[in-house]
């Protein structure tokens, strides 16, 4: 069992990375998205893998049984699912903005950053 | 402090500036009440984290849980010497940027959000300078990382959000590496609580997925603060926001990264053990080299500088390469120096802008004769961040070069040395070009700098040459500090000693 | 020109809040709480501003999503002063017990928690909409 979550993980990871080291910057952003649940099945495997009962306290109880899954990697989880979701809109929403005012969502046009105070200036240099 | 709140310090440095975040976003149509609540929070931050500092002194290590659960259950807060003192110094410095800000922010600025999101920035700093959870510093490391997002953005020009993209993707990478190792980890030790994991993981069998964990770790941490091989995000990014943020930037985030690898890496991992030392020393090379030699090229002040985080980076990382109780003290009084030093130069370039109205050093000139007290502002860091004597810098640089030729790392020393020639070299560009040099437009354009720009920029200069004429006591505090630090097991008696029972009745 | 989508939009609105609402307190006790709760608020008004324009869903939410957003962090904020107050840590929740009723600090947590999520949900799909719309 823990060897197919492996190579399931593996695989999307290296989906994820193959899109990360792409030039579109959509194609960037689903990178991010996959490595993220990658990630987080990651821990999900960490947790340990086993056949168990839901991690809920049963009515008139007052702890959990013995034979329950451990809740502390779902909760884990569910943090970094909810941190990744704000993220990843985030991100999106930039993608968008700079897709409206540069025009492209390749990283081989996003050079506006670079180009402020550029050594290699043509027209700042013939002022100097 | 009054009677009911004792026991209470580590919470108000974080409270402060999340209560002060969403008093400022409740405020949103309000930029005034904003501004005013925002420095009211600033100084109550200062106060909470002097306080702190102040029992930390007496008691050495102080620590709480929130909700009342026991350690390792709970999510613990801690605060050692090196903590707190982080603590009060980006309170120093927040502050700072909070007066800089009322004369260089623009309304269009405030509305799109600076102040909730400047206060939401200093509530993860604090909040990863004080947790003892591996997993809450994740936590607060993601509330920085959507706090900066918003920040760099502030402006929304084609520059900025270039630079937003570059910044988004590798530092969301780098979380994502960061929450690998922890999956990892807990994968093996089962517990998240670091005074807990600092038990456990010195009695658990090295595996492949320890070393792997310690590695992630290392390259999370090092994408954040900006090392060698992982750096290129940093001088991509940080000039394109406006110089309050950079200036913010600039002294805190990339030492929240530094902070996090000197607390994993003594704590949780011993430097010594499975190769870390070689490639963090060889890390520590090649962010002071190729930071300082990055900078050399460039003409506009706010990437000179930036480069020069880098390089600086290099010298405390090399405290950390070197792991002997004098580096790390070193690198600990180094910390300090640097975030006073750096965030007021970006405050400086903010104000040479103002008053030339430009960032890019051909076209500034002659600021030597029209504001010879800026200059003389400028002059203070400038020498302390290259290490001239009797400033700050030289001392920081002082302690961990004589900590490197003590070592077995003298090489490192010796690279360190010519590190900081260049640097010279760095800044006297900056002196010649913005200062010296007689403008080189024919209309002279120059604006007075407004007192609220020049007040912070003094104080701070105040701190570096404090610093610099009495390093004495720092020094002894960074030794305390660093003692308590390279020692995990006062820190786990500190944690488990609360004498609270967990769980709370419902 | 459609008739079908606004129209039932108001009433989707209605019953989206009506059960966003219900997980917000049924997540005292049972699977559901303030975050869910706030989505499926959040995707309420949404639908509202896919339905009709941004600006009907603003008028239906009344106030900036970012003052609501600040709003709730400050309610979540206070919710957890009490146990200051109690045993000096932050978030020890109070309780109140009415018979078989079982009212806390939490809920009010949850609360802020659920405002803090239709703000920061609505603050960006508001902006994404209204680059749609120009």
């Amino acid at each position: 069992m823990n060897l197919v979550y492996a190579f399931a993980i593996a695989a999307q990871m290296g989906c994820g990375v193959y899109l990360l080291l792409s030039r579109h910057g959509v194609r960037i952003l689903l990178g991010i998205v996959l490595l993220s649940t990658a990630t987080n099945l990651l821990i999900f495997v960490a947790g340990g893998l086993r056949f168990t009962a839901p991690p809920v306290i049963e009515q008139g109880m007052r702890m959990l049984g013995t034979e329950t899954a451990n809740a502390l990697p779902q909760a884990l989880i569910l943090t970094a699912i909810v941190i990744g979701f704000a993220l990843v809109a985030f991100a999106a929403a930039l993608m968008l903005k700079t897709y409206r005012s540069v025009g492209s969502v390749l990283t081989s046009d996003h050079t506006d950053a670079e180009a402020l105070g550029s050594p290699f200036d043509k027209e700042a240099l013939r002022d100097a | 402090m009054p009677e009911f709140l004792a026991g209470t310090e580590l919470f108000w440095p974080l409270a402060i500036p999340l209560a002060t975040a969403a008093v400022c976003a409740a405020a949103w149509a309000y930029p005034r009440l904003q501004q005013a609540a925002s420095l009211v929070g600033l100084v109550l931050t200062l106060v909470a984290s002097l306080v702190l500092l102040q029992i930390v002194l007496s008691e050495d290590i102080v620590t709480k849980q929130f909700g009342g659960w026991a350690p390792p259950f709970g999510i613990s807060f801690v605060a050692d010497r090196f903590s707190a003192a982080m603590v009060v110094i980006s309170s120093v410095l927040a502050l700072a940027a909070g007066i800089f800000a009322i004369a260089d922010l623009r309304r269009r600025q405030v509305k799109a959000g600076f102040y909730p999101l400047f206060q939401g920035l200093m509530v993860g700093v604090n909040g990863a300078f004080l947790t003892g959870d591996i997993f809450n510093l994740y936590v607060w490391f993601e509330v920085m990382l959507i706090a900066t997002l918003g920040l760099i953005t502030l402006d929304r020009t084609r520059a900025q959000l270039d630079g937003a993209i570059k910044y988004a993707v590798l530092n969301l990478f780098s979380t994502i590496l960061f929450l690998m190792a922890i999956g990892l980890l807990y994968g093996v030790t089962g517990t998240l609580n670091m005074a807990d994991l600092a038990r456990v993981l010195p009695q658990t069998e090295g595996s492949v997925a320890l070393t792997v964990s310690a590695m992630l770790f290392l390259l999370a941490f090092g994408i954040k603060a900006g090392f060698f091989p992982l750096f290129f995000w940093l001088p991509a990014s940080y000039h394109t926001a406006t110089i309050i943020v950079s200036a913010v930037f600039a002294g805190l985030l990339t030492k929240v990264g530094v902070y996090a690898c000197f607390r994993v890496f003594t704590l949780l991992f011993e430097v010594n053990e499975g190769g870390i030392r070689p490639i963090v020393a060889f890390f520590a090379a090649g962010t002071m080299l190729f930071g300082v030699f990055g900078a050399a090229i460039q003409w506009d002040v706010r990437r000179i500088l930036s480069f020069h985080i880098i390089s600086q980076i290099g010298y405390i990382m090399l405290g950390l390469a070197i792991a002997t109780p004098l580096a790390m003290a070193g690198a600990v009084f180094y910390i300090i120096h640097h975030i006073v030093v750096k965030a007021n130069l970006f405050f400086v370039a903010g104000a040479i802008h103002r008053a030339t109205g430009t960032y890019d050093l051909r076209k500034a000139g002659g600021l030597m004769k029209s504001s010879p007290l800026l200059a003389v502002l400028f002059l203070i860091p400038a020498l302390s961040l290259a290490g001239i004597p009797p400033l700050s810098g030289f001392w920081a640089k002082f302690m961990v070069i004589d900590a490197s030729f003590r070592g077995d790392m003298a090489w490192l020393g010796a690279l360190a040395l010519v590190v900081g020639l260049l640097t010279v070299f760095s800044m006297s560009k900056i002196w010649i070009e913005a200062f010296w040099k007689t403008s080189p437009r024919k209309v002279a354009r120059v604006r007075a700098v407004p007192v609220a720009m020049l007040v912070p920029i003094a104080a701070l200069g105040l701190i570096t040459l404090a610093i610099g004429f009495n390093p004495e006591p720092l020094v002894a505090f960074a030794n305390v500090a660093a003692d308590t630090m390279t020692d995990p097991a006062q820190f786990i008696a500190a944690v488990f000693s609360e004498p609270r029972i967990a769980g709370v009745t419902p | 020109m459609q008739i079908i989508f606004p129209t039932m939009s108001r009433l989707f609105f209605i019953l989206m809040i009506g059960v966003s609402l219900y997980m917000l307190f049924r997540g005292h006790n049972e699977p559901g709480g303030g975050f869910i709760g706030g989505l499926i608020a959040a995707l309420g008004f949404a639908l509202l501003a896919m339905a009709h324009d941004v600006g009907a869903a603003r008028r239906a939410l009344m106030v900036h999503p970012v003052a609501l957003m600040g709003g709730g962090l400050l309610l979540s904020f206070v919710s957890g002063l009490p146990g200051l107050l109690s045993d000096q840590s932050f978030l020890t929740h109070w309780w109140l017990e009415i018979g078989s009723l079982h009212l806390g600090t939490a809920t009010t947590f949850d609360i802020g928690v659920y405002c803090v999520v239709i703000g920061g949900v609505l603050c960006l799909v508001f902006r994404l909409y209204e680059g749609i719309e120009q």
